[in-house]
Formats: structure tokens, sequence, C-alpha cells
């Protein structure tokens, strides 16, 4: 027995250990789940919810608009994408939305919201996005959720660094991630002289105080790096715009190694003030270019495109003063100002550290010409000792993007180590680290860009879901962790999916939105060219092979509803004016077969939807919003003939006895 | 009568004269789709509110059309009340408490009559049905209530006095005034005969 023991004394030992290895593995990190998180998040049946967060769509190149705390998505705003949903890009009153120098393009790459500011606050009147790939700008207004202007932004390959607000949205700013060729120069060159021939573009859009309309003013044009996301300077800082710039090694090819040699990169900093000063001297040169300029107006419901030709730009390395560089470690991704304007967070995508930037250092640098060099000879390099407040030490890996709380926090991403981190701007410290699920990019505090960040709520913006969800197949959605930072630790609420792939977002209390909420457009305002203000007035008119029918809806027919005489190698127009005076009561229209979309018309609006029918017979139309008890009876009939028929064009709803 | 009831007079007249600027009665309506309300609201000449979205829900029960133009009493009633309410300043101005009392009368008559006028168009809109309506209930009219409040199908129906009938109504207790005011006084007349000083008088 006793031999027994010592012989099975080895074989116990290797157990015991190796139990002991299995559970010193290092165990995940444990989720910061609140504890009351589910009272936290709960929004009663009925109750509105604090926040409004507005999440680009990403791929799906629209804007999603969220109710936070609850996570629950209110609207989809086309906005780059047609949406047949509701006829966006689609009817005839917004298909001049998406035109642009290269004809329609009815899809893009959305980005990056920004709330108008005023004051350095969020106002809550517009929400400007970028698009990325076919470079646009587009403003949504937030009184009716609809896109308003989308301008194209010429001389510049890929919007990416785009629409950055300075701090009374006098501009929204962008600049090109693929630097090229400008458009007015001859742009058929070998790419591999790209240090020469490509060049980057800043663009500078007005925006009008009252309307908000858009036009670009001029643009700076500057070395070919690739140029990231920007930021404008605040308070002290105001006259300040500052870019990331990654690839200043200038590679044209395998960038994932030839644009990851330096050591640091640069944050470029632009006096817009100077810019601007130099523009009204009329040191602007007018280079030709086409972009186009999409107008919707609200009055006639109907959205135009021009195609402008011209504008002004600058050459920076003509004009010192007006561009510094401050080094920046390895590939910087967002730079961030503080809530006072002083400190500047970039966040170098490779590096080990995050450095934060001092204005007043800037200043000084300046001053004293405390320069490490020059880019094109004439724009300085600013020492980086000379211009760091200083460096936030092991902050995770792969710092991308910071915001801040207004209470001397601040808060980055780290993509690689999958987590939000919190830091104190003046000592540098790191005071708490969460969890991401997984690989978030942005994230979004409420106001945490602006000059007065309500703080409260944090989302987390995350590419990969893994193993978050019930499973979807190969295609998973990408989504949102809701992180409370009222407190000194940061604690998680919730996590939900999202549409598209929420890129960057912006949120704001929703108060300052719901001021100005419109719920319905007055019909004797409408000014639609093919607005039909009341039923009798319903018609049918051919011209030529083209036949427009001023068509009514209103609970629960559509007049008129019988329609005969259209032909083969007919287009038809259908002009539908929603007569309903009340909120909510949405009527949608669709025709069999129509090779384009349905229509979703708002209350007191006309949309026109275009129709060729393609075979003889009959064709029922209806309408498609479950408007009323009587919804399922609101249609009616197309009857097609051969083209020559002698079909004589008749149109008619019968006699209403209820309402005579 | 004495000066207080001439103020009284006076000051029920002013509030009265509250009808021409403000709403006098409002029917409100209710329902799970309507968490906002509808509202209708009754003037001395006119009506206002929601009138297009009640008139688009009726059609579905074949309710005849709201239209301000079918009102004939819109066109009479301001001159009508404002008869009314000079009669009353002749009282308080020629200091005559039989006209004051004839004036208080035609108030209620003017009420009274005001009031079965309101019932009748309720009653005729309630029941007078178009046979061809897409919503038929069998035994169900809509006559909304004269005072308070009644379910009609999917919507409650509140009828009550607005901004305008209520200051009105105060103006009319104030009109009532006069004849609580005499019959009082007589009792203290004769209560004042026992006063010293009266019996001094009687000596």
């Amino acid at each position: 027995m006793k031999i027994s023991i010592i012989k099975l004394l080895p074989l116990a030992i290797i157990l015991l250990s190796s139990l002991a290895i299995y559970s010193c593995k290092p165990g995940k990190v444990g989720s910061k789940l609140d504890a009351d998180a589910a009272q936290k998040v709960y929004v009663a049946p009925g109750k509105y919810d604090e926040v409004y967060a507005f999440l680009s769509g990403g791929f799906s190149g629209q804007v999603a608009a969220y109710g936070i705390p609850s996570g629950r998505l209110l609207k989809v705003i086309p906005v780059f994408s047609q949406n047949p949903e509701n006829g966006y890009g689609y009817s005839e009153e917004t298909k001049p939305m998406l035109n642009t120098s290269h004809g329609f393009v009815p899809w893009d790459d959305s980005h990056h919201p920004e709330l108008s500011k005023t004051n350095g606050e969020d106002d809550g009147r517009w929400l400007f996005i970028n698009g990325n790939n076919t470079p646009r700008i587009a403003r949504i207004n937030l009184a009716t959720f609809k896109t308003d202007e989308i301008i194209e932004l010429p001389n510049i390959g890929g919007n990416h660094a785009s629409p950055f607000c300075t701090e009374n949205t006098e501009y929204v700013v962008g600049n090109t991630r693929f630097s090229e060729p400008l458009d007015f120069e001859k742009g058929d060159v070998p790419i591999n002289s790209y240090k020469k021939t490509f060049k980057g573009a800043v663009s500078f859009v007005k925006v009008d105080k009252g309307t908000g309309s858009m036009n670009l003013s001029f643009q700076l044009i500057v070395p070919p790096f690739n140029y990231d996301l920007a930021h404008a300077g605040k308070g002290v800082s105001h006259d300040w715009l500052f870019f990331t710039c990654y690839n200043t090694e200038e590679a044209n090819t395998l960038l994932e190694v030839n644009a990851s040699q330096r050591d640091k990169d640069f944050i470029m900093a632009i006096n817009w003030k100077k810019a601007e000063e130099l523009i009204r001297q009329g040191k602007g040169v007018k280079t030709p270019v086409k972009y186009a300029h999409n107008v919707y107006n609200e009055k006639t419901h109907t959205a135009s495109s021009q195609i402008e030709s011209g504008t002004l730009t600058l050459d920076v390395t003509k004009y010192p003063g007006l561009v510094y560089y401050m080094p920046c470690p390895k590939s910087p991704h967002g730079v961030d100002v503080a809530p006072d304007g002083e400190y500047i967070a970039a966040s170098g995508k490779l590096a080990a550290v995050i450095p934060v930037f001092s204005y007043k250092k800037m200043l000084t640098a300046i001053d004293k010409k405390d320069y490490d060099g020059m880019i094109d000879g004439t724009l300085p390099v600013l020492k980086y000792e000379s211009v760091l407040h200083g460096e936030v030490k092991q902050p995770g890996l792969g710092p991308l993007h910071t915001e801040f709380d207004g209470k001397g926090y601040a808060y980055t991403t780290m993509f690689v180590s999958s987590e939000v981190v919190k830091w104190k701007i003046d000592n540098l410290q790191i005071i708490d680290r969460i969890p991401s699920y997984y690989s978030p990019g942005h994230l979004s505090i409420v106001g945490g860009d602006s000059k007065k960040p309500y703080g409260k709520y944090l989302l987390s913006l995350n590419k990969i879901t893994k193993d978050r969800y019930l499973p979807t197949g190969p295609e998973l959605p990408q989504a949102c962790q809701l992180i409370d930072i009222s407190g000194e630790k940061m604690k998680l609420l919730l996590d939900f999916p999202t549409i598209g792939e929420p890129h960057y977002g912006q949120m704001i209390p929703a108060d300052k939105i719901l001021k100005n909420q419109v719920k319905f457009f007055k019909i004797e305002d409408n000014k639609n060219a093919y607005v039909t203000r009341a039923e009798k007035d319903s018609k049918v008119v051919r011209t030529g092979n083209r036949v427009d029918v001023y068509m009514t809806a209103i609970r629960s027919h559509l007049a008129p509803d019988n329609i005969e005489g259209i032909k083969m190698g007919d287009e038809v127009y259908v002009h539908v004016t929603n007569l309903e005076q009340d909120w909510d009561v949405p009527h949608g229209f669709a025709i069999k077969g129509a090779n384009n979309a349905e229509l979703l018309i708002m209350p007191g609006e006309t949309s026109s939807l275009k129709w060729t029918p393609d075979r003889s017979g009959i064709f029922p139309f209806y309408c498609t919003d479950f408007c009323s008890a009587l919804h399922q009876e609101m249609q009616g009939y197309f009857r097609v003939s051969p083209a020559g028929a002698d079909t004589p064009l008749k149109f008619s709803i019968g006699v209403n006895p209820v309402t005579q | 009568m004495k000066p207080v009831l001439r103020i009284l007079i006076g000051t029920s007249i002013v509030l009265m004269l509250g009808a021409y600027v403000l709403p006098l009665w409002h029917i409100l309506l209710d329902a799970p789709q309507y968490p906002e309300g509808l509202e209708l609201k009754i003037w001395l000449n006119g009506l206002s509110g929601n009138i297009d979205q009640i008139n688009g829900l009726n059609h579905y029960i074949g309710m005849k059309h709201i239209s301000i133009a079918d009102f004939r009493e819109f066109k009479i009633l301001p001159y009508a009340f404002g008869m009314v309410l000079l009669l009353g300043a002749v009282a308080a101005v020629i200091n005559s408490r039989k006209l004051a009392i004839t004036w208080f009368l035609s108030l209620c008559l003017f009420g009274i009559a005001g009031f079965t006028d309101f019932y009748i168009w309720e009653y005729n809109y309630g029941h007078h049905l178009n046979p061809h309506a897409a919503i038929k209930v069998e035994g169900m009219y809509y006559q909304p209530p004269l005072f308070g409040y009644k379910q009609l199908l999917n919507f409650t129906a509140g009828s009550l006095p607005d901004t305008g009938g209520i200051i009105v109504g105060i103006g009319g207790v104030l009109a009532a005034l006069p004849l609580i005011k005499r019959k009082k006084s007589k009792i203290n007349n004769e209560k004042n005969l026992h006063t010293p000083d009266d019996r001094r008088l009687a000596v």
C-alpha cells in the first residue's frame, strides 16, 4: 500500500500542477456590467429617450438615428444611397440629390456625422456627413430629418478627413484620403510619379448662418500625404484646424508596409483665419473644375442639381505662416481638441503612447522658430518636444480616437486591444479601462467634441461582433456599446447592433432637436410644379407620349383611381400629393412591375414616380403605408393599351356619397 | 339699486365681453391613435380647431361634414348677444332694478336657447348618418354629449366650457346677484328699525 502511494505520487504531482497551470491561464477581462444597467437603459413604453445618437451607416451610405440610453433605432435617414422604401433617389423630386460630376452615383460610404455648432456647442440645427468615396458633403435638416443639400468636392480622391465644423460652423472642411493629381491638371500620369504629380486639397465649404446652404469657398493645395481626420480648434485655438497625416512617406504601393516606415508622421495645423484673409485679399487662383451642387427645396419638395465650375485654390507652400507640422507617432488616425481648445490629443494607431499637444506651446514654438526641418522646402515641422504637453504611457494597443467629458477626462478607443481607456488630461494618468466587443473605431460622448460636453453616456462603435448576438450567417451586424461615464469608473450598460457600419456618431440631448420638429407640411405652402391641392383638381394630361397623372391621396382613396388610355411607349409620371394635414399619416404609392421603387409621401408633400409600362393590360396601383382602417381599399387600376390603339384618355373616381 | 350692484352689473358685462375674444365651448376627442387629442372650439361667431381632421375621421361613419357656413347662428349670435349686454348696460346706467331683472332673465333665455340649439345640432350630426358609410355599427349613434364625457367607438368625447364660457358663466352669476341682494336688503331694513338710531327716528 505504502509503495503504491509513493508510486502514484509523481502522477498526482503532474495532475495537480497541470490543473494549476490551467487555472493560471489569463482569463478574459471581466465584464464591467453595471449592476443597475437594466434600470439605467430602461425607457418605459411611451417615454422618450434622453439623447439622440446619429450614427453613420458606413458602407450603407446613410445615417441612422437612435434613442439613448435605450439603443432603439428611430429612423434611417437616406443620404448618399437610394432608398426604395420611401423613394429617395428614385422619385423625380429626389433623383437630382445623387447627381455628381460622374453622373448619377446612388451610393457612397458615409463616415463622419458632424452636428452644426454655435459657440463651439452643438446647436441641433443640421447634421453634416461625408461621402468618402465620391467626395461629397451632405447636410441633413434636423427639423425634418431629410437630406437638404449635397455638395461634391473637386480635386480630391476620397473625402475622408471630413466634415468638421469650425467653432461657429463658419466652414465645414474636408481633406483627401487619397492624394491624386488635381482635376484641372493632367491626370494621365504614371502612378509612380506620385511624389511629383499628386496633391492633397483641403476644402473649405462655407455654411450660411441662416439657411445652412453650403458653397465651396476655396481649397488649400497641400503635400500628397494621406489625410485621415481633422478637428477645428475652439476658444483659444479658434483660428486653427488640425489634420492627421499618414503616408508622409508618400508611397504609392503596398501602403500597409511602405506607409508605416517612418517613426513619426504629422499633425498638420492650418491657420484658417489667415487662409480666409488671403482669399479675401484675392490671392486665390481661379481653377477650372466641375462639381455637382444639389439642393432640396422644402417648399417645392423638389431637388435641383447644378454642375458648378471653378473654385479658388491657394498653394500653401507660397504663404508662410499658413501651415505647420507637428510630428506625431506612427500613422495617426484621430486628432481631437479638448473642450478648452488648449490640448490636442492625437492617436498614432501603431504607436505605444498617446501624444497630447499643447496649443500654447505650439504658438511659442512657431514664435521661436523651433523647427525640425521643412516639408516641400517652406512648410516648417515643429520640434516634437517643443509642442508636446506630454504622452499617455501604455494606454493599450492601437489608439484611434478620443473624446472628452468636460470634467477634465479624455476617453480613447484602442482598436487592437479592444477597449476604451479613460485618462486625465492634465497629468496624463490612466484612470480606468473597459473592454469593447470588439475592435472599436470611433467613440462618441454626448457633446464629446464640443466646448461643453454633456457627458454621461459614451458609445464605443465596434467593427466586430462575433459571438455577441444570435448569429446571422457569415454576415454579422456591427454594433455599439453604451457605457456610463458619470462616475469615476466606466460601467457597461448595453450593447446593440446597428445598420451598416457605425463608423462614427454624434450624440446630442433630445430637447435641442425636439423643439424644431416639423410634424407635416402645409398643403397651402406646397409649391411643387405638379401639386394637386384638392381632389377635384386631380387629372391626367397627355403631352405626346408623356402622360402626367395629378393624383391625390387621402384616407382612404387615391384619386383618380381608374385611368385608361395609356399606351405602350408612353412615359407615365404619377405625381401623388398627400392631402392629409395631420401628424403621422403618410401614404404610399406603388405600381405593379415598376422598375424603380415605391413612394412614401408625407402629409402635404408631392412626390412623383416615373413608370414606363412594359406590356399592355391592367396594372393595379395602391397605397403601401397602412394608413387607416380602409387602407386595403386604397387602390386603383391603370389600363395600358397597345401602341396606336384608340382607347381614349379617361380618368375617374367613383362618386363618394359620404363626402357629397 | 345700491352703487355696488351697479358696479357688479358693469363687471358682469365686461366679463361677458370676453365671449367676443375667447372660445366659449369645446368638444374634445381622445383615442388611442390621437394621444395628443383633437379639439373643436366653439366661438360666438364660428368654429376652430382640428375641423379637417375631425371631418376626415367622421367620413368613415357617414357623419355630415362640419362646415362653418352651415351655421347661420354664427352670423346672428354676436349681434343678439350684444343687444342683451346693451340691455344690462342701460339697466346699470339708468339705475333700474326692473330692467336689471329683465336683463338677467333675457340672459337666462339666451343661455337656454343656445344650449337647445347646440343640442339640436349635435343630435342631427350624431343621428343623420349617410347610409353608404364604410363603418356602420348597429344601433350606434354619434351624438356628442351636451356636457361631460361619453364614449363613441374608439373616441372619448368630452363637451366642456372653454375659457370664454367660464368667464361668461362667472359674469352670469354676478348678473344674478341684484335679485338676491334685494331680498337681503329687505330683511336688513326690517332689522335696522330696531337699531337705536332708527328708534330715535321713529320717536
